[in-house]
């Protein structure tokens, strides 16, 4: 049997209906929905309205951009700013970055809000590096983007010397709508091209979490860099390899 | 705050205990301080903290200082403070720069007062003076592995420099 596919109404999808009446029709379809009347074409009308075709590449970044949880991580001043933006005035529930996750592996976005200390340089790095993938950073205000006023020998000038930075935020400190700004443009980022790119601009290709040795003194063999997919290469198989 | 007088009475008590301990005295802006020979800053703060009628039991600070192109060169600064009285006095050390890789040395107070362990090992990390006696001098602001003495006035500024409008002109084809 040959299944025929028309297109029943002038439909875009997830429109608005225009007046009451249409309204009042939508309704009224989706509560016979409901109960189980409705059929035939205006059953196929009432579930082409509500269905979206996209690839599934593009609902996941859109998934992605709008579950971006911070890691729960204050530098400095600009941390106030940050602490602010997640309050109830400016609440960045909207975008789905308000739960600031208290371990790293939990966190998708590192937020540098404030300037970056000598000292305290390897530590984000760490918490970068524990983050699971995908992940983003944020360089919240002139300090982490640049040194700022701390041209000095006691602060990094610019956190993109050890971490990559996806985004930069101006300001000293930024404003909590500057801070959400860059989170949409972030978003917007990820939505357009979720590609991170990353590891190109930074020839960091080669420091995935699968491709990186073992710590020395581990029980797992060094698999050479390889990505270690199966099980490890033991011994035996290097020296077939000789 | 001892008056001038007071000063000049614990100068002289100071000198006549350990010979040659006080150089000089200040008193400016109704405060005080002495002048010390390094040799004696351990004995004149014991001194000043045990002595009835004395009794500056409190450290409320200690700071080093660089005066470059005077000599003596570096300054570190101890400030007492007489909780009893509500009386502060400052004594001050003045130490010479030995030059080359050598450090200028200074006998630690860490067994008369125990908030000068953090303090001295502050003033080390900072200025790279050495303090005789500290039970554990190591760097504590800066990470370990610094090089450097980063508030000496000789060691550079850091940072990077940044293009503004005014020095524009001293940057030729910066945009190259």
């Amino acid at each position: 049997m040959e299944i025929k596919r028309e297109k029943l109404r002038e439909f875009t999808p997830l429109e608005q209906p225009r007046t009451a009446e249409e309204l009042r029709v939508r309704q009224l379809r989706a509560r016979e929905l409901l109960s189980g009347e409705l059929e035939g074409r205006d059953l196929e009308a009432h579930v082409e309205e509500r269905l979206l075709a996209t690839t599934l590449e593009k609902a996941l970044s859109w998934a992605r951009s709008n579950a971006m949880w911070p890691a729960t991580f204050g530098l400095a001043c600009c941390a106030i700013e940050m602490m602010a933006m997640v309050g109830s005035r400016y609440d960045t529930a909207r975008y789905g970055a308000e739960v600031f996750r208290a371990s790293p592996r939990q966190a998708d976005m590192l937020i540098l809000s404030g300037r970056v200390a000598l000292k305290m340089a390897p530590v984000i790095r760490r918490i970068y590096d524990q983050m699971l993938e995908p992940k983003w950073v944020l360089a919240m205000g002139a300090c982490s983007s640049s040194g700022g006023m701390f041209a000095n020998y006691a602060v990094v000038q610019g956190a993109d010397k050890f971490v990559p930075v996806d985004i930069h935020i101006p300001g000293c400190p930024p404003r909590p709508e500057a801070l959400m700004h860059g989170i949409l443009k972030l978003q917007r980022l990820i939505q357009g091209n979720p590609d991170l790119g990353w590891r190109q601009r930074y020839n960091a290709i080669g420091t995935e979490e699968w491709a990186r040795k073992p710590p020395a003194g581990s029980l797992t063999p060094p698999t050479g860099g390889e990505p270690a997919v199966g099980l490890p290469t033991t011994n035996g198989g290097e020296a077939s390899d000789a | 705050m001892p008056d001038a007088p007071g000063l000049e009475l614990i100068a002289q008590e100071l000198n006549r205990r350990f010979e040659g301990s006080v150089l000089g005295t200040y008193y400016e802006h109704e405060q005080s301080a002495l002048v010390v020979n390094p040799e004696h800053v351990v004995d004149v703060l014991g001194w000043l903290r045990d002595t009835p009628g004395q009794e500056y039991r409190f450290l409320s600070s200690v700071h080093g200082a660089d005066y470059l192109p005077a000599e003596p060169r570096f300054g570190v600064h101890y400030e007492l403070l007489c909780m009893a009285r509500v009386e502060r006095l400052r004594v001050k050390a003045a130490l010479a720069d030995p030059g080359g890789e050598e450090l200028p040395e200074l006998g630690s107070c860490t067994h008369l007062f125990p908030t000068a362990n953090f303090q001295e090992r502050e003033v080390y990390d900072f200025f790279g003076i050495v303090f005789r006696g500290h039970p554990d001098l190591r760097r504590i602001q800066m990470p370990e592995d610094y090089v450097g003495w980063p508030q000496r006035r000789d060691f550079p500024m850091g940072g990077e420099p940044v293009l503004f409008t005014h020095n524009e002109v001293e940057t030729p084809a910066w945009w190259e």
